[in-house]
């Protein structure tokens, strides 16, 4: 069976203090916003960004990868619904999580 | 209610101070987080999709007005404004902050409560008949034993690393509300030929990836010889059971493993050394605890108005219980809004729902393993007013045991556990079913809904049970039918293919229009339809319909 493809992804956790969901970014800090998360295009390049995502264990913690969809202007959505939803916060209460800002 | 001694006080004192302490090294960097988590899960603190979930125990599901009220102040102080019941009659915070949880946990010592062993591989908290102590078919009222077994269990020193968590059920009447056959220790008090009080105890209960009817170990336990018994339970299950496998470490899975009879002999064995070994329960103590779990002092029979008005009638008739009185009534509070979250009040409500408890119902509460909550001891002449106060709330629902009153798991929506959502399937179904006069025309049903294979919506033991699973990358809903949490405890059978989250409210409702036409008389329920007429009607309707509509 041939390999699965490489599915472009990406890096997340939950903040030590707040517990939200925030996203490692292409300047190698963490942001709250999913648009500016740092995408990894090969398999190198991601071991290399979960390794960089990793180097901040009293600020984020449960440091991992998920995988993306890049839409036709390259705006990345994740592939999983779970990652999806945690983007977005609790379908029973729209004025609570990220949907809410 | 038991009310804390210097020792509970002091204990629980120094877990905050410790907790917070261990927060503060957390934060300034000097605890890692591999060594953080096990210190913080043993004190209830979870980090969940969103945020970190706090869980508060209530042990055997027992309030008062003073605890209530508190709770609501933390909610509004450091959470949204609102909590979560638990199907182990806990409650649930879904958004604190790190740095916040101690000054919770010093807010919840101030009303003697806490939230020790709320998870890790140790004795939960006891869960008890909600209608303890108010019921008429009751031989005792449970909840001395829970307290008894609350003390016990609480840092026991040999039982927090068992193999993995331990949960503990107890009713004191022969309708069992309590689940007890799904618990890991399943305790019932029965009375013997002589007329005694004992324990019937049962082992190997439990629901999750391997669903297990408990079974009989004892079927008549001398009351002075629960602790030891226990003991011998926990002590064979700490040595045998199997640490290589988290799948397989409960206590179910030893019993069914080696059987029934390899466990019993060991137990019966350790038993002997155990009792030989343990001083006696002083019986001050067990006085004591009994004193605080005393019967209210009752009113005296009063005239009570005739019910008036469609909608208190319909309620009295639903959400009423009979009690042990008949000048009084037990009343459920609906925690199933049509469309609701199962389970979620706001701090509002539970303000209100602590002011009746204080004003009409002898400063009682429970919380029900259903997700909702009871005044266990109301006189009926106040059952107008309670409804209309509740009404006005939205906590008025008329549904209990019906359709909408769905117990689920937070599923998706919060747990990082979960393999699908499982709210809005519970909404979903409670919209589809908003008429409440159509829910009584279909009668007692349970629907039960878990968002994973864990089982926390206990959904192997809903006459229609619903499992939320990940297939491919797509959540996809396995539904079982005749799971029973009674007396009369079975789990459901799989229907067969599952459903994707769009189809389930269609399916339910085929399900639920299959049942209305099976039924011999509308007093034929859906459970006594499906043991008598089997899976393939149902099943038929489930599939064939389906095909026929897509076709």
């Amino acid at each position: 069976m041939a390999a699965r493809k490489f599915q472009p992804q990406m890096a997340t956790g939950n903040d030590l203090i707040e517990g939200d969901v925030v996203y490692f970014t292409s300047t190698g800090g963490w942001s709250r916003h999913i648009g500016d998360a740092a995408l990894a295009m090969s398999p190198e390049t991601a071991d290399d960004l979960l390794t960089r995502a990793s180097a901040f264990p009293n600020r984020v913690v449960g440091v991992y990868l998920v995988e993306v969809r890049l839409d036709d202007r390259g705006r990345a959505a994740p592939a999983h619904f779970r990652e999806e939803f945690r983007t977005r916060g609790p379908s029973n209460y729209p004025q609570h999580g990220r949907q809410a800002e | 209610m038991y009310d804390y001694t210097d020792f509970d006080r002091a204990f629980v004192r120094e877990r905050v101070a410790e907790f917070r302490d261990q927060v503060e090294r957390r934060i300034a960097g000097s605890l890692t987080e591999a060594e953080f988590l096990p210190l913080r899960l043993r004190n209830g603190l979870y980090l969940q999709l969103h945020a970190y979930m706090y869980r508060i125990a209530i042990p055997y599901g027992n309030l008062n007005a003073w605890k209530l009220r508190q709770l609501a102040y933390i909610a509004d102080r450091w959470d949204k404004g609102y909590g979560h019941f638990t199907t182990r009659t806990n409650i649930q915070f879904n958004w604190p902050k790190l740095r916040d949880v101690p000054d919770m946990m010093d807010a919840l010592a101030d009303v003697e409560m806490h939230s020790i062993q709320t998870s890790g591989n140790c004795i939960r908290n006891v869960t008890a008949d909600h209608f303890a102590g108010a019921s008429a078919d009751e031989i005792e009222d449970p909840r001395p034993t829970a307290e008894l077994l609350r003390q016990w269990s609480t840092d026991h020193p040999e039982f927090l690393y068992l193999p993995r968590k331990f949960k503990i059920g107890i009713t004191g009447a022969p309708n069992d509300r309590a689940v007890t056959k799904s618990h890991d220790i399943g305790i019932i008090v029965v009375r013997n030929d002589a007329g005694e009080v004992g324990y019937e105890i049962s082992v190997g209960g439990g629901l999750g990836r391997t669903p297990m009817i408990g079974k009989v170990i004892r079927d008549f336990l001398p009351k002075a010889d629960l602790l030891p018994y226990l003991e011998a339970i926990l002590h064979v299950y700490n040595r045998s059971g199997r640490r290589d496998n988290k799948f397989k470490a409960r206590l179910k899975i030893l019993v069914h493993e080696e059987g029934l009879e390899w466990v019993r002999a060991r137990v019966e064995a350790a038993f002997l050394e155990r009792r030989a070994a343990m001083r006696p329960v002083d019986p001050a103590l067990v006085a004591a605890i009994a004193a605080g779990f005393a019967p209210p002092v009752f009113e005296a029979p009063a005239p009570v108005a005739p019910i008036v008005g469609a909608g208190l009638r319909a309620w009295v008739d639903t959400n009423v219980a009979p009690h042990k009185l008949d000048h009084y009534g037990i009343v459920t509070i609906s925690l199933k809004p049509i469309g609701g979250t199962p389970g979620d009040a706001t701090s509002e409500q539970m303000r209100l729902v602590a002011e009746l408890a204080e004003a009409f119902g002898h400063d009682e509460i429970r919380v029900s393993h259903e997700q909702n909550l009871i005044l266990p001891h109301v006189p009926r002449r106040h059952l107008p007013e309670i409804y209309a106060r509740l009404k006005a709330a939205g906590l008025a629902t008329a549904n209990i045991g019906l359709v909408s009153d769905i117990i689920a798991c937070p599923g998706m929506d919060y747990c990082t556990l979960a393999t699908a959502r499982s709210i809005p399937i519970a909404q979903g179904i409670s919209s589809a079913f908003a008429d409440l006069d159509r829910q009584r025309d279909v009668g007692p049903l349970k629907i039960k809904i878990s968002g994973c294979i864990n089982a926390c919506g206990h959904h192997h033991v809903g006459h229609i049970g619903i499992l939320g699973l990940d297939r491919a990358g797509v959540e996809n809903y396995q539904i079982t039918l005749g799971g029973d949490g009674t007396e009369t405890a079975a789990v459901g059978e799989k229907t067969g293919p599952g459903f994707a989250y769009d189809e389930v409210v269609p399916a339910v409702e085929r399900l639920i229009e299959a049942y209305l036409d099976l039924r011999t008389e509308p007093g034929e329920t859906f459970l006594d339809t499906y043991r008598r007429v089997g899976m393939g009607p149902f099943k038929a309707a489930l599939y064939e319909e389906a095909r026929s509509d897509a076709a």
